[in-house]
């Protein structure tokens, strides 16, 4: 099912909510607590995750997404992240920290009046990168940064 | 008083910035209490930020968000007394959501 992202905000704003699966473009239709993936929420390797999330996609490095991040976190449990993409059209941001439990932290899908941009904080077990990647057209992109975590954060 | 406290401002360009605070525990799961037992999980899991009906961004979260969330999103169109709406939905069924009107 092809569907153009207009149509799908459409859909999106009416009370069901429906979320791409970024691998192939299809969309679920699920109500709010069904909607939510939790395959790509578990615990898991980052490995395993991208495949989940992303499938064998190619994941293209570019300069063109801005992160703000520390260096080195003092506390895992509240790591501050900047996100600003420069990439046009860019449909949706996901974040994930590699060594996490969980890889995947979250994952931002923009209107096309809202900024490719984000802020958030983050929790990381341990030090590891943080990688964020767009979705652009029909293209993935990434940037990764690494973040050195003095004391951990998954408990908290 | 509502979990979601809601802070925006109009930036040049026809930019609004809009920043959310949120009181959520935010638990993993994997954490134990004083007596050794394991905390359940408690994290939000969707959060949708419109601007008057029209959604401008959605996200699907885990726990790997910190506690007390705090998010910042901007948009373009966005005049005075337009309504900015800002929901959640966590892992056990609760939500909450907040209007406020730019000013």
């Amino acid at each position: 099912m092809i569907e153009t992202r207009r149509k799908f905000l459409k859909k999106f704003i009416s009370t069901t909510v429906y979320l791409s699966t970024l691998t192939s473009g299809v969309f679920y239709s699920i109500s709010a607590k069904a909607t939510w993936p939790s395959a790509y929420f578990r615990e898991n390797s980052y490995r395993k995750t991208l495949k989940e999330l992303f499938g064998d996609q190619k994941l293209i490095e570019t300069s063109d997404i801005q992160l703000k991040l520390p260096k080195i976190a003092e506390n895992g449990a509240v790591v501050p992240i900047i996100i600003t993409s420069k990439l046009e059209n860019t449909q949706s941001i996901t974040i994930l920290a590699d060594k996490n439990p969980v890889p995947l932290i979250a994952q931002f899908n923009f209107a096309d009046t809202a900024i490719a941009y984000v802020s958030a904080r983050i929790k990381m077990a341990e030090t590891s990168n943080v990688v964020v990647i767009a979705k652009a057209g029909d293209n993935y992109y990434f940037k990764k940064r690494k973040v050195k975590v003095t004391i951990g954060g998954c408990g908290g | 008083m509502s979990s979601i406290k809601i802070r925006i401002k109009l930036l040049e360009n026809d930019i609004t910035q809009v920043r959310a605070l949120i009181a959520h525990p935010m638990e993993t799961g994997y954490k134990k209490d004083e007596k050794g037992n394991k905390i359940p999980a408690h994290y939000i899991q969707e959060l949708t930020v419109k601007h008057n009906d029209k959604v401008i961004s959605n996200s699907i979260m885990g726990s790997g968000i910190s506690r007390n969330p705090y998010f910042a999103f901007k948009f373009k169109g966005g005049k005075s007394g337009d309504k900015i709406t800002i929901s959640w939905v966590d892992n056990l069924g609760f939500t909450a959501s907040e209007e406020k009107q730019i000013k």
